[in-house]
């Protein structure tokens, strides 16, 4: 399950700074986070999942590549105001994207936006959590995926 | 032509004003919950809102319902990332004029309004 999960994912984001910036975002190999180390860039957005599946889904990029992406979609003037927005339109835009192949069960909350400040990943009982890196332009961030699969899913 | 954006995020509503260029709006105001859309809707009056769905305090599907009941002539375009076709279907079913997937481009959001506006 987690694998078709991360590559859902993965196309996901792939698709995002495809669409958006022109160019080819690459990732790294997933690996599983130990839950004591630090993940967090300086700004990260968290979505709730229910329904089908429940967790959530993190993505989290430092000020210098928001600053990087911010112009090629018309911001002329990055500030950390437009980077917190932003890092929530991308996990927004990632989570509802993974509904194509998840479905319609899989339902996504409104992003919480966390700013300069540790991630603490709450992750379900017996849930694992993922860390997906995510390099653009020289530029690294990551997608954190916690979900498990839940009885409305069948 | 007057344009009514729903967004919650003012990412999105910036970029979709932005994209409107030197289009058909001459008047352009935003909302940022189902529940805002629906009163903009009433005092401003627009000609096309554009409503993405997963908003707070309420979800944009029910925002086009309130709309289309109160003026079942109004033109709404769905803009949202939920990538499933039952989404997709849905909205057009409750009455929604089209669907424009997130990730937006200024390409797209102009071609899908040129698509709603000569249907």
């Amino acid at each position: 399950m987690e694998e078709t999960i991360l590559k859902i994912f993965a196309q996901s984001i792939t698709r995002y700074f495809a669409t958006v910036s022109g160019g080819e975002a690459t990732l790294g190999t997933p690996y599983l986070s130990a839950g004591n180390e630090s993940v967090a860039y300086d700004f990260s957005a968290v979505i709730g999942i229910t329904g089908s599946h429940r967790g959530n889904i993190y993505y989290t990029a430092p000020r210098e590549k928001l600053h990087a992406l911010l112009p090629l979609i018309g911001e002329r003037e990055p500030d950390d105001r437009l980077c917190a927005e932003l890092v929530g339109e991308i996990t927004n835009t990632i989570s509802g994207n993974a509904r194509e192949q998840l479905g319609g069960g899989f339902m996504i909350s409104t992003p919480f936006i966390v700013e300069g400040s540790p991630l603490n990943i709450h992750t379900a009982r017996d849930t694992t959590c993922y860390i997906l890196p995510v390099s653009w332009n020289n530029h690294r961030s990551r997608v954190l995926v916690s979900l498990q699969q839940t009885s409305a899913s069948t | 032509m007057k344009l009514l954006i729903v967004d919650d995020s003012l990412i999105m509503r910036r970029a979709i004003e932005r994209s409107l260029g030197r289009s058909h709006f001459t008047e352009v105001r935003t909302a940022t919950t189902g529940v805002q859309a629906v009163d903009m809707f009433e005092r401003y009056q627009p000609d096309v809102v554009t409503m993405d769905i997963t908003m707070p305090d309420m979800d944009g599907l029910t925002a086009v319902d309130i709309i289309l009941k109160r003026n079942p002539r109004a033109t709404i375009l769905v803009v949202s990332a939920l990538a499933d076709k039952a989404t997709a279907v849905e909205a057009i079913k409750r009455g929604a004029s089209g669907f424009l997937l997130k990730p937006i481009t200024a390409e797209s959001v102009h071609n899908a309004l040129e698509d709603i506006l000569t249907d």
